[in-house]
């Protein structure tokens, strides 16, 4: 149990910009993966994590720092490590067990062999009879079962999972998670470590080991939970839950990270060139009014809440931080808490929400405030959509700042503080009447 | 299925880069290069041995089917091309950079006007006198067939999915194998769509490659092309239609024995499938399938095929490696510069030799003029076409039983050649006086229109039931049902059909704007008049002329037009 499968030292990842410069996208990551260990990859959309997953496949070779597998250096797919993918990624062209035998083949074993071990695996994952049936017959959990089967067949030492079970619904991948966890935990699989990523902090805590939770924008890790916990583990447990509100705490709470992050924890330091997730203006007046409604009052258990809504970290983490970054809610703790404001958000008319919403937007959201003063310091109050998009682009990914202008025009729109016109890629301050 | 875009629609940005321009001047390097050797090797092949064609339609079975043949072998090296082509540029960034271009520009030189040149050239290098002329006329069906081919390959490959790409890195397979079990299989349905068009493109220039004369040297290749050469030139009707019926047969053969065995066959390799969709049928596959005496016979065949895919090619750098900025390579990176510098100089000096020979400025001026000509009447051509057939193909498309039938009938008058309709029109016309300039035109878009029908048709397919149904429910109808559903919908299917239809009339023009039945001949005034004209003189310098200034006029529209447009529908009309 105390050699090391991997080892990853120092590992930076950055992404060549449109302008010439760099995006650093995962910093100072060092993590360590034992024999018999899964670990735990969680963070939120933007920190890094499948990227970090992807450069231990091979895929990409680190900016800097060093990526070791059994000794050596991982720059380019190594034997031995395989991946189990977030959409499957079958080839539709390919037989079940075509699909299986493929990793094999790359591998040049003779077909006698082949065929073996793959029907083997077949038979281990739960497959039997499915053998000459092509993807698309399959339903989703199907799929990542052939998903799984392939990774497994070629006996490797690590098994990459990139979110195996967020494509499926929740019952699914309820059965899958059980099924792997029951041939992990008695030995049946050929491998002797894991490495998932996942958004579903339930889900961590339902399989892995250890949990590293990210930052993001660029990547780091913040933190490193242990679950001692044993298998199977429950979720009614009051260790459960305890662990399950510790991360959300830990990943709510105000990083003391360099300023320019796109979270809400760093609102104080919010400019022009945060990013701003993905929100519509519809979602955060509707968690606003569930929020201040029975049970909650105006203050919740973040956990809690989520559940309650159906939300889950990917959906929940953005719609808090926006609504942060407007200063209509507080967030400490793992509690999120209505402010004055927020209250009086809710209480108004359809008309005075969107005033409130334009004096909060235009006094937290540094762009809509940019945006604007341009619109009105222009004759005509006009202005290009590429204007914008360039002096963001000048900070951030493209797709960064294709969303940033996205969210800012969607909470523009319904705060009437600016319009954007499609067709012509322009702003302007007129609404069409 | 959709037809991809036959033009290069990289995004927004620059009308030109430097890269066109490179290809430009290569393309027409190599133009002038070809058309000096042949002008030089035209005196000695003054009278070819003539292998005299027969109008007994007793021969016609022959005829056909080395026409047929000549076909498949074109149909053959296109495909070898658009897998090595097409790989290269998708696969290598420095590469692509240079071929796409040129292949952007390559599809809009027009053909028929280049046949001339290749065949001498070809006869000259061919040590027997007939296998140089089938080689042309081979060359010539190529031509007809890779560029959309080849573009389609391309786009495929660069919209593999990511997951797809990574897991097979992700479980190693070699390039080769990856290749072939992958890329291929991924591309494989809008490939053979691609190769379907192409076969009916093709027949127009099997025509036109079979029996040609370049100044005094007169090439007949037997095949269906120069029966109907000879047909016209004897004023036979009977003949004629004893031709339009070989190739309604021939045709019928193709469809039904290779490609809609290929259509079912591929029909595993779709990505997505759309609900509610039938999978394609084809009474051969089926056979081909459940026959046990040809399970046998191929599987020794399907088993050599097994090995040479899991062939162990000697391991190469990983793929990750060649992503890698071409500024750590210097050593390469000065070696490509100083071949694409040393091609492109030599190009240059071709063209600046050839200009300075000959040419005067006021041809070009001429060559302009006939060229503003043609494409006002491929304008009005286009416009008039679409006035027709975008309703007809919207009535058609949304009513999938009808569009079964229009189908294969369309595909059958997308590879009509022009000259079959000489008789008609030409008599016509010198029997009610009427002018050429005017009446020769739609023969240029004989062949071409089709591909508006067959988008818009697969266009108006796509509307989602759902927006039909609202449509039905809000009492849109009319006019307005037109103006706000049906038009916006098959807009980007209607891009591409146009685009194709464009680019397809100007080389049409250089067979419609001259037509001839028996000893009348007609003329309109045209760029493509002048390209037959200069071909039936001899006159290489003035056919490179026109061909330029044609392929000039087809790359500045579809840059500065088509593509805007084509970027536009599909920002702004795509559906779901």
């Amino acid at each position: 149990m105390n050699t090391a499968l991997l080892n990853i030292h120092a590992l930076r990842q950055t992404f060549p910009r449109a302008d010439g410069g760099e995006l650093l996208v995962l910093d100072g990551i060092d993590l360590e993966l034992a024999q018999g260990q899964i670990v735990g990859l969680l963070g939120r959309t933007g920190s890094g994590k499948s990227t970090l997953l992807r450069s231990i496949a091979g895929l990409m070779p680190p900016s800097s720092g060093t990526i070791t597998y059994l000794g050596q250096p991982v720059v380019a797919p190594a034997p031995g490590i395989a991946m189990v993918f977030q959409g499957f990624a079958l080839f539709p062209w390919l037989t079940v067990l075509e699909n299986v035998q493929l990793g094999l083949e790359a591998l040049g074993l003779p077909e006698v062999e082949i065929r073996k071990r793959a029907l083997a695996a077949i038979d281990l994952i739960g497959l039997d009879g499915y053998e000459s049936a092509y993807p698309r017959e399959l339903s989703g959990g199907m799929r990542q079962r052939v998903g799984f089967a392939r990774a497994l067949v070629v006996h490797p030492n690590i098994l990459l999972m990139d979110e195996p079970f967020s494509a499926l619904d929740v019952l699914t991948a309820e059965t899958l998670r059980t099924d792997f966890l029951e041939l992990w935990g008695d030995g049946k699989l050929p491998i002797k470590g894991v490495v998932l990523v996942t958004h579903n902090i339930e889900e961590a805590v339902l399989m892995c080991d250890r949990i590293l939770l990210f930052s993001a924008n660029p990547g780091r890790i913040i933190r490193e939970i242990a679950v001692d916990l044993k298998q199977p583990r429950n979720r009614l447990d009051p260790r459960f839950h305890d662990l399950v509100e510790k991360i959300y705490v830990a990943m709510t709470a105000r990083t003391p990270a360099p300023p320019r992050i796109g979270t809400a924890a760093a609102t104080v330091a919010t400019t022009i060139d945060t990013i701003l997730p993905r929100v519509s203006a519809n979602l955060l007046s509707g968690f606003l009014e569930a929020l201040a409604a029975e049970p909650y009052n105006g203050k919740a258990d973040l956990p809690v809440i989520a559940d309650e809504l159906h939300l889950e970290v990917d959906d929940l983490f953005p719609v808090s931080d926006a609504l942060q970054l407007l200063h209509l809610v507080e967030v400490e703790g793992g509690d999120i808490k209505l402010t004055d404001i927020g209250k009086q958000f809710v209480e108004a008319g359809t008309d005075d929400r969107k005033k409130i919403f334009q004096r909060q937007l235009l006094s937290y959201v540094p762009l809509a405030a940019h945006i604007r003063r341009v619109l009105q310091e222009r004759a005509n109050h006009v202005a290009p959509k590429s204007r914008f998009f360039d002096e963001l682009e000048d900070h951030m990914s493209t797709e960064d700042a294709e969303q940033t202008l996205r969210s800012v025009t969607a909470w523009a729109r319904y705060a009437e503080a600016f319009a954007y016109d499609d067709d012509s890629q322009t702003f302007s301050l007129e609404n069409p009447t | 299925m959709r037809l991809s875009v036959p033009i290069s629609v990289g995004g927004w940005g620059r009308f030109f880069s430097r890269w066109d321009v490179l290809a430009v001047l290569l393309i027409l390097g190599l133009l002038v290069f070809l058309a000096e050797a042949s002008r030089h090797l035209l005196q000695p092949l003054s009278e070819l041995q003539r292998r005299p064609v027969s109008l007994d339609p007793a021969n016609l079975p022959e005829y056909a089917a080395r026409t047929t043949l000549r076909m498949l072998i074109a149909m053959a090296l296109s495909l070898i091309f658009t897998f090595t082509y097409a790989t290269l540029a998708a696969k290598n960034k420095r590469a692509e950079r240079l071929l796409v271009p040129l292949l952007d520009i390559l599809q809009s030189v027009p053909i028929l006007g280049f046949i001339s040149i290749t065949v001498v050239f070809f006869m000259a290098l061919a040590p027997g006198r007939v296998l140089g002329a089938e080689f042309a006329a081979i060359f010539a069906i190529f031509t007809s067939q890779a560029w959309n081919m080849a573009f389609s390959f391309y786009q495929s490959l660069r919209t593999v999915p990511t997951e797809l790409v990574e897991a097979s890195r992700n479980f190693r397979l070699s390039p080769w194998m990856s290749f072939w079990r992958v890329d291929v299989p991924f591309a494989m349905p809008q490939l053979i769509w691609n190769m379907m068009m192409s076969m009916s493109g093709s027949w127009f220039f099997v025509v036109a490659s079979e029996a040609i004369s370049v100044g005094n040297t007169t090439i007949t290749l037997p095949g269906v092309g120069s029966y109907i050469a000879l047909a016209i030139e004897h004023r036979d009707l009977t003949a004629v239609g004893y031709a339009i019926a070989t190739m309604l047969i021939v045709i019928l053969i193709y469809d039904q024995l290779l490609f809609r065995t290929l259509v079912a066959w591929a029909d595993r390799f779709r990505f997505e499938q759309e609900p509610g969709a039938l999978p394609p049928h084809s009474w051969v596959f089926d056979v081909l399938r459940r026959s046990r005496l040809i399970d046998r016979l191929t599987r020794p065949f399907a088993v050599l095929w097994r090995r040479l895919l899991l062939a162990r090619w000697p391991e190469r750098a990983d793929p990750a490696k060649r992503e890698a900025p071409a500024s750590r390579h210097p050593w390469i990176t000065f070696q490509w510069t100083a071949i694409v510098a040393g091609l492109a100089a030599f190009a240059l000096w071709q063209v600046g030799h050839f200009i300075t020979q000959d040419i005067t400025l006021a041809d070009v001026a001429t060559a302009l003029l006939l060229g503003l000509a043609t494409l006002s009447r491929i304008v009005v051509l286009i416009a008039l076409a679409s006035v027709i057939w975008v309703p007809i193909g919207v009535w058609v498309g949304t009513r999938p039983q009808v569009a079964n039938l229009v189908q294969p009938v369309a595909q059958f008058l997308a590879a009509f050649p022009a000259n079959l309709l000489f008789p008609i029109v030409v008599s016509a016309i010198v029997a009610l006086k009427l002018d050429p300039d005017i009446w020769l035109s739609p023969l240029m878009i004989l062949g071409t229109q089709w591909y508006i029908l067959f988008n818009v048709v697969a266009g108006a397919g796509a509307i989602p039931a759902e927006l039909r149904a609202a449509a039905v429910n809000f009492r849109v109808r009319g006019w307005l049902w037109w103006r706000r559903i049906a038009l916006p919908a098959v807009l980007p299917y209607y891009v591409t059909g146009a685009i194709t239809a464009s680019g397809g009339s100007w080389n049409a023009s250089i067979v419609a704007e001259v037509a001839s039945w028996g000893n009348e001949h007609l003329e309109a005034h045209g760029l493509g008049a002048y390209i037959a004209r200069e071909t039936e003189a001899g006159d290489f310098h003035r056919i490179v002329l026109g061909i330029a200034i044609m392929s000039l006029f087809v790359v500045v529209i579809n840059r500065t037009f088509w593509r805007p447009l084509y970027l536009y529908a599909e920002r702004k009309f795509r559906l779901g």
